[in-house]
């Protein structure tokens, strides 16, 4: 089938009035979240008490990405009013149907109850998760999909493209924050080709989904941002570098993937223009490095995933050599509505140096866990109280960990702190790949850093000294403290590693990864010297557990 | 050295002409201005993962590894500086205290880098506990012995046998601080149907992890084997 960028046009007319002819639409969040509490079962009873109340023409009943909430799952999506109902059973699914749709009644008891959580968050990026089908390439087209690159394609340059990119603001979602429309115009300026763009799904960390559940809700937007950004920079190959951990998303990927080529959308000439462009998904055997630029070019290329020194950037020699730009799929679902709406309405949003917003995986000790997406320099003392509903169950808040494992644990005092790429850093914290999580004071700040420590240890690949090492030996101390066996230099050792193999390590992985220790005792050295001095837990965690360890046989 | 294809820098404030392309240690190297490093060598590609030689760019607060940086015009570089040294100080006990090193009963006891490091920077004691677990020891092979207990993971061996030898009998398995050197496909040495016993690999080994059994170390070491290869091809 050989299709012209109007007849993609046209097909999103058909679709957005097919879409409206019907009364309700009832979106069933099919995503990893709520699979596994029975989101298929749920879908399947909806369907049924459908087709039993005769109301198949009236109503639509589609399998759709995560709406957010992903504690209270299955969730259901009922348009138009956006009525969310929680903790959806099967035996529900009839009684919603007979009570909202045919009666016109909402079923109060089920809906979902947290307004605030929704209240400060704008979500562009996550625009159409839970509202479209991610496996009907018609739902995205009707939902404006497409037309940013159709308008790329006929009406702009690519350097029109990149300018409009540069004028957003938009910067890399992949932690340095890197802007951008500067990286785009270093690989379209590149004269060697073939060209490659490769879209960085490996997520690693405990405690982030945005990607993966990004992916999974709304596939088109990371190809639609990619192929755009191909255009730009003069590429035909790209690759989508997933995480083989991530299996719906692997095949959700893969199915978008295939109705794009079938829609003329990625191949030879797309909608019969000169611009030539295909995505193949490399999958990932997961590793924490296996997301560093560098590392991941290694594994696409068939080889182990160690990262290697820069100079030369991925800009100018990448996969095989050649000029490769490497970004972030939140990034480049961001590509398109700048496209659409134009770089300076992009620009408007957020913070003047960190324009657009952010997507984190909100976890930990909080009321409302889920997947958010805010506005940048939104503070974090509105994301944890007012979008995560506080913490739960009467404890205290304590800390915050800003940016996965290799992020900061923040006080309680850096609360008003602005979501922004230098604020958190100058607090100790990153960006990161966009999580956070809650800290009660249930939990021993020394055990925390603990913990994040031995995932680094574990995870890193072990080329350069610091990381392999330092890192080794910073856990080690941190475990004589918490059996009762530190020493008060132990402290000054710490900071004094932690500093080093921040310093000194050769990627990202390395250079961020003392900071839960790095920023624990910049801000709870008590409880440091309390374990050391008194021999004693303030939380109650770390000499429960080590008189365990005695008891043990 | 002057006109195209050349830039002018600045390594501890002695201004230098370099090649265009040239990394910041080539050009410090001729220049008579030592860099510490321990897995680069002449000859193998650059890998840049002890970071030893490492050196400050004025301009900037990152540290960068002289050995895959290339230069530019204008650089001012230090490769010499408390912190520097602090930091290098810090590399050579790291690496002492991660394995069972024991200088006295090692074969490479008087003609060892990491040894001659540590005499360097002045590492007379180690701040963090040592690693005593043992690993095994292959002497399967007829004269080659390799010691995982003494290895600093420079990965010399595994280039010199990749890209000079160009058999790659030797790689690293695991990740982290499991990382090991492995023969084949973790095999023993003995059984290998590909290595060529042509000894590159112990004539490069910093330390005493790879060597030939009953011969003196200072006859079978020879760091400068890669250089000498590449040289002679070239000729």
């Amino acid at each position: 089938m050989v299709l012209k960028p109007e007849d993609i046009l046209r097909i999103a007319r058909e679709e957005a009035e097919r879409q409206r002819s019907y009364r309700y639409r009832i979106n069933v969040c099919c995503s990893s979240g709520c699979l596994p509490f029975g989101a298929l079962q749920v879908l399947k009873a909806f369907e049924e008490a459908i087709k039993e109340f005769g109301l198949q023409g009236e109503c639509r009943v589609s399998r759709t990405g995560c709406v957010g909430t992903c504690s209270v799952g299955p969730v259901v999506l009922i348009e138009p009013g956006g009525y969310l109902y929680q903790n959806v059973t099967p035996e529900n699914a009839r009684e919603i149907v007979k009570s909202h749709i045919v009666s016109g009644k909402p079923v109060k008891e089920l809906l979902y109850a947290n307004e605030a959580f929704f209240k400060k968050q704008l979500r562009l990026v996550l625009r159409n998760a839970g509202k479209i089908d991610p496996l009907k390439i018609e739902d995205y087209i009707a939902a404006g999909g497409y037309s940013a690159l159709i308008k790329c394609l006929t009406k702009m340059t690519p350097k029109e493209v990149i300018d409009e990119v540069i004028a957003s603001g938009l910067r890399g979602r992949g932690g340095a924050g890197f802007p951008t429309g500067q990286k785009w115009n270093f690989v379209a300026r590149e004269k060697n080709t073939p060209k490659y763009v490769v879209a960085n799904l490996d997520e690693g960390d405990p405690g982030v989904f945005a990607n993966r559940t990004l992916a999974e809700a709304d596939p088109h937007a990371i190809i639609e941002g990619m192929a755009i950004a191909a255009y730009a920079v003069g590429a035909e190959k790209g690759y989508i570098y997933v995480r083989a951990e991530y299996p719906l998303a692997v095949q959700t990927l893969r199915e978008a993937l295939k109705q794009a080529r079938s829609m003329n959308l990625m191949g030879k000439n797309i909608l019969e223009t000169q611009f030539s462009f295909d995505i193949e998904l490399r999958l990932g055997a997961g590793a924490f490095v296996a997301g560093e630029e560098t590392g991941i070019l290694a594994s696409i290329e068939g080889r182990r995933a160690m990262p290697r020194p820069r100079p030369p950037y991925p800009a100018t020699s990448g996969l095989w050599g050649k000029p490769t730009l490497i970004q972030n799929v939140e990034t480049l679902a961001n590509v398109p509505l700048i496209i659409l709406n134009g770089g300076s309405w992009f620009a408007k949003i957020g913070t003047p140096k960190c324009t657009g917003t952010k997507c984190f995986s909100l976890t930990g000790k909080v009321n409302n866990p889920g997947l958010i997406e805010v506005p940048m320099g939104i503070t974090l003392r509105e994301v944890v109280f007012e979008i995560g509903g506080g913490v739960p169950s009467g404890r205290r808040f304590k800390a915050v960990l800003v940016g996965g494992p290799s992020g900061g644990c923040l006080p309680e005092s850096l609360l008003d702190l602005s979501i922004d790429y230098e604020s958190l850093t100058k607090a100790g914290a990153i960006m990161g790949s966009g999580g956070i999580v809650v800290i009660d004071d249930e939990s021993c700040m020394v055990d925390t850093a603990w913990f994040f420590t031995d995932f680094c240890v574990d995870e890193s690949c072990g080329k350069c000294v610091p990381c392999r090492v330092g890192l080794l030996k910073m856990r080690n101390i941190l475990e004589r403290i918490m059996k009762g066996e530190g020493r008060l230099e132990d402290l000054d050792i710490l900071s004094e590693l932690g500093e080093y193999v921040r310093d000194v390590s050769l990627c990202g992985l390395g250079q961020t990864a003392p900071n839960p220790v790095l920023t624990t005792l910049r801000y709870f050295r008590d409880e440091y010297i309390t374990h050391i001095f008194d021999k004693r837990c303030p939380a109650g965690k770390c000499f429960r557990s080590q008189v365990s360890m005695k008891e043990a046989p | 050295m002057s006109g195209a294809g050349t830039v002018k820098l600045k390594i501890n404030g002695v201004e230098v002409t370099a090649y265009e392309g040239e990394t910041i240690l080539e050009a410090a190297k001729r220049a008579g201005i030592r860099i510490p490093t321990l897995c680069y060598l002449d000859g193998l590609s650059n890998y840049g993962s002890c970071r030893l030689c490492i050196v400050e760019i004025k301009g900037s607060p990152k540290l960068f590894p002289s050995c895959t940086t290339p230069v530019s015009n204008g650089m001012e570089v230090i490769t010499d500086s408390e912190r520097l040294r602090k930091y290098r100080k810090m590399t050579v006990e790291l690496l002492l205290s991660e394995k069972p090193h024991v200088c006295a009963v090692c074969v490479a006891n008087g003609n060892c880098e990491l040894q001659d490091l540590a005499k360097e920077f002045g590492v007379d004691h180690l701040r963090f506990d040592r690693e005593w677990t043992r690993q095994k020891i292959d002497l399967t092979h007829d004269f080659l012995v390799i010691d995982n207990n003494r290895c600093i993971l420079c990965t010399r061996c595994v280039r010199v046998c990749d890209e000079i030898e160009g058999v790659h009998v030797l790689d690293i398995k695991a990740r982290g601080k499991d990382s090991q050197i492995i023969v084949d496909m973790d095999e023993d040495w003995g059984s290998s149907r590909s290595c060529t016993s042509c000894r590159k690999c112990a004539r490069v080994c910093p330390v005493g992890a790879i060597y030939v059994r009953d011969k003196p170390i200072s006859e079978t070491k020879d760091k400068d084997i890669a250089q000498f290869i590449i040289s002679r091809r070239r000729r």
